[in-house]
């Protein structure tokens, strides 16, 4: 199991803002280790986020996104104390899920 | 005994084997899901392929699609991208990085109040011209910018 993401909702007027700190390696499958051999491409694929209960985004991810992932997204009709749950599967099937509440 | 045998194995495969098969390529993921993972765009070696996965042909430019970008990146390992769609009913978005070995980076769709707006922070091999796609009732928009990378953040 993965670690736990770090996510931060936020209501600014009527928009909130979260972001999503994830913690994965996203090898490439491009990289040789140090004895020459190549590491095998291990990264997530896919990600959603819902907020109190409705899916707001449907996120593809390819090998190309930074190692520990930080996306950042923008919502209206969010209320505080409104569940922002986010989950993401990599390609290996591990995934990780983990909520905040908007605040 | 042999049955018992064949039991207990089909128990304990029948869980994994879907997951494995799955990562193994064996099995088309667009086929198990709707919203799985597009394997044409992503493992696309050219941007033309990467478009042509994801449906978009020919995206014409917009100045309504903002792309954020470094001039200069230090470290290609890292760098931040910021796209925003100003462009009316945008319901994804998605950042390729030419010159990368597998141009499409990643892509956002949008709903239920979700704003067409998207930061993240990409892997950059080299210099090279970074591209936002939008796409906004069913036509394909596009911008970009290039972003000088003075270390890889690839290989090496």
């Amino acid at each position: 199991m993965a670690d736990p993401m770090k996510i931060r909702a936020s209501l600014k007027g009527d928009v909130a803002e979260i972001r999503i700190l994830m913690s994965h390696a996203m090898e490439t499958g491009q990289r040789k280790d140090a004895a020459g051999a190549t590491v095998p491409p291990h990264f997530i694929q896919s990600m959603t986020v819902t907020v109190g209960g409705k899916k707001v985004i449907d996120g593809q991810i390819g090998t190309s996104v930074s190692r520990n992932p930080v996306f950042g997204f923008k919502m209206k009709g969010a209320k505080v104390g409104d569940k922002v749950v986010v989950n993401w599967v990599d390609n290996k099937g591990d995934k990780r899920t983990d909520e905040v509440a908007v605040a | 005994m042999n049955t018992t045998r064949r039991t207990v194995l089909k128990g304990a495969t029948a869980s994994g084997l879907l997951a494995s098969l799955i990562a193994a390529g064996a099995l088309r993921p667009t086929h198990v899901l709707a919203a799985d993972w597009n394997k044409t765009a992503f493992e696309a070696k050219d941007t033309a392929g990467a478009l042509k996965g994801l449906g978009a042909g020919a995206p014409a430019d917009s100045k309504d699609l903002i792309l954020k970008v470094p001039d200069i990146a230090e470290n290609g390992a890292v760098v931040p991208v910021d796209v925003v769609s100003n462009i009316p009913n945008t319901s994804s978005i998605s950042i390729l990085v030419e010159k990368n070995p597998q141009p499409l980076s990643c892509q956002f769709d949008f709903a239920n109040g979700a704003l067409a707006d998207v930061s993240a922070r990409l892997k950059l091999a080299q210099t090279s011209l970074v591209k936002a796609v939008a796409k906004a009732d069913g036509k394909f928009y596009t911008a970009q910018k290039e972003v000088k990378v003075t270390a890889g953040g690839c290989g090496g």
